[in-house]
């Protein structure tokens, strides 16, 4: 079965002025999937997803969401995509209810549809309770939910989520997940950005890193890991001996000193590192699973972007 | 400015429905808090009737022909058709839009900039409809309308309105910050209070000063409308006015939108 994407993208770029924020980049995004965009600040990850919702147009490329030409259908386009934005731009002066309420008529939702449907939503992200009360009397978690549900009135086929999580607890977090993969398994299309690898790797069938307004690498996270880090990274203090030892008894591993601390990778299967293992362990040499996050700081850096 | 820039500002806009989607969520929070939205166009007129009316129109003689008290009471109703949609499409509408990010959330949606905007000028009229007439009735009570045609009043406050808040929307789809407001508050809303034949009759003032308050001030035109019709006194410059404000409006509303979507769209 081929899969069918749903978002296409060639050679889109966005200009602002002299600066190339997305800078010809080429993408899709099929039916039914999770794919997150991963970057540091700036990196262009919000601009994309803010062409792909038609409310920025690409300053060139070709744009397609469900065959429609993101230049010309904006209007349809936006009748079936859900956005969740980074920005709380909830309704101060209304409920939570009345938020949901108002926001059915942008999409000229009947009245007694967009009150079942706003009810159904509050049950789904766990705010029924909160109905009545106005937005500025809710927790930043309850915000998010908020806008979560919010994103959801028009019954999107694809959902857009810019940092759902930023700045959130653990088990706000949690909450939104559970919500996202129960989206997911309606066949819902979703689109998120996210600063966490955690939450790129549980949630996104694939992820895009991106950086400087390019595609640094695409792919499966779990084959990521595999190509950019192998199966397992060693950790040991940075330490002059440790060092040449690794580098005598194994030229072929990359080492990075991070916190005071060498890591090691290596492509080779797990067991290789054993043996360093149990002759540092006693001064503090561990081992542990590679993740998305190494994949990501090798691909863009270390260097700190404001 | 190129010519091909100057002209993008004058593209006529697409509008559909959807406009009134905006509108209704302005009324849906004004209908929240009526009960202290209607203490000013109540008071307001009140103390001006009384103050200056009664209190000062003791000294000062007939203005165009008529007790100072009813030269002034219609004047109130069109200060208070600029007030009310121009202060409603600056501070008002600059909060939704840089503060409360309102516009954002809606063009997520399938109402396009173009009508959030034109939602935001309706409703900047409508407010002026709403105190305007509240003005009005309080002007009648007080028993200074003396012709039936006081009742075309409240349409005129209407597209007054749509005028003004057009005005205000250009004004905020230019301004740097919320305190940048000052300058066209005080150098033209407040003069225009004051020169637009509102207090005294323009004819005392210097030719010049006479002719710039009939080019630069829409209030002239709207005051000088709601005036005659308040007294039943219908006269050619009537027309010169109706038509000023009938080529003015639809020229601000355009220019407005497409100032606001160079502003917005990025």
């Amino acid at each position: 079965m081929n899969p069918e994407p749903v978002i296409e993208a060639r050679g889109l770029t966005k200009k602002f002025g002299d600066f190339t924020a997305v800078d010809s980049i080429d993408f899709q995004v099929f039916r039914g999937e999770c794919l997150g965009f991963l970057g540091p600040n700036g990196a262009g990850k919000t601009t994309t997803i803010n062409m792909v919702h038609c409310v920025s147009p690409p300053t060139a490329g070709q744009l397609t969401i469900a065959g429609l030409d993101a230049g010309q259908d904006s209007r349809a386009i936006k009748n079936m995509v859900g956005v969740a934005p980074q920005e709380d731009n909830l309704d101060p002066d209304f409920t939570s209810f009345y938020n949901l309420v108002v926001y059915a008529r942008y999409f000229d939702i009947p009245k007694i549809t967009a009150h079942e449907r706003a009810e159904e939503l509050l049950a789904f992200v766990q705010l029924l309770e909160k109905k009545r009360v106005l937005i500025d009397n809710l927790s930043s978690g309850m915000k998010r939910r908020l806008i979560l549900a919010r994103a959801l009135i028009n019954e999107p086929k694809i959902l857009i989520l810019d940092e759902p999580t930023t700045g959130l607890d653990p088990q706000a977090r949690h909450l939104i997940w559970d919500k996202v993969r129960d989206l997911k398994s309606k066949d819902v299309t979703i689109v998120l950005t996210t600063h966490y690898m955690d939450e790129a790797y549980r949630l996104c069938d694939r992820t895009i890193v991106m950086d400087n307004g390019r595609i640094l690498e695409q792919g499966v996270p779990r084959e990521l890991i595999s190509k950019h880090i192998g199966a397992e990274v060693l950790e040991v203090p940075d330490h002059e001996e440790i060092k040449n030892y690794i580098k005598n008894e194994f030229p072929d591993a990359l080492m990075e000193t991070v916190d005071e601390r060498i890591q090691v990778f290596s492509a080779q299967p797990r067991g290789v590192f054993d043996r360093i293992l149990e002759k540092f362990k006693s001064r503090g040499a561990i081992m542990r699973d590679a993740n998305l996050e190494d994949v990501f700081l090798k691909l863009t850096g270390r260097r700190l972007r404001e | 400015m190129s010519r091909g820039r100057i002209a993008t500002l004058f593209i006529i806009p697409r509008l559909t429905h959807r406009a009134i989607t905006v509108w209704r969520r302005n009324f849906d929070v004004f209908m929240k808090t009526y009960r202290t939205n209607f203490i000013p166009p109540l008071v307001e007129p009140l103390l001006y009737l009384v103050g200056m009316g009664y209190g000062l129109g003791g000294f000062v003689r007939p203005q165009e022909g008529l007790r100072y008290i009813v030269f002034i009471a219609p004047a109130l109703t069109a200060v208070s058709m600029m007030y009310s949609s121009f202060f409603e499409c600056t501070y008002a509408s600059f909060v939704r839009m840089y503060y409360q990010k309102t516009f954002d959330a809606i063009i997520a949606t399938p109402v396009s900039l173009e009508e959030v905007i034109a939602g935001e000028i309706l409703w900047g009229a409508t407010k002026s409809l709403i105190n305007s007439t509240i003005v009005l009735a309080v002007v009648f009570a007080f028993g200074l309308v003396s012709s039936p045609l006081f009742l075309l009043i409240p349409p005129l406050s209407f597209l007054v309105g749509i005028l003004f808040a057009s005005i205000a929307m250009c004004f905020t789809a230019v301004t740097p910050n919320i305190d940048s407001f000052n300058y066209p508050s005080f150098l033209y809303i407040t003069p225009m209070f004051i020169l637009s034949g509102t207090f005294f009759t323009i004819t005392g003032l210097p030719q010049v000063a006479q002719l710039l308050a009939k080019i630069l001030f829409p209030l002239t035109h709207a005051v000088n409308l709601a005036r005659s019709l308040a007294i039943g006194r219908l006269n050619s410059s009537l027309l010169v006015s109706l038509a000023w404000i009938l080529v003015a409006t639809p020229l601000f509303f355009v220019l407005s939108i497409n100032l606001m979507k160079r502003r917005l769209v990025k």
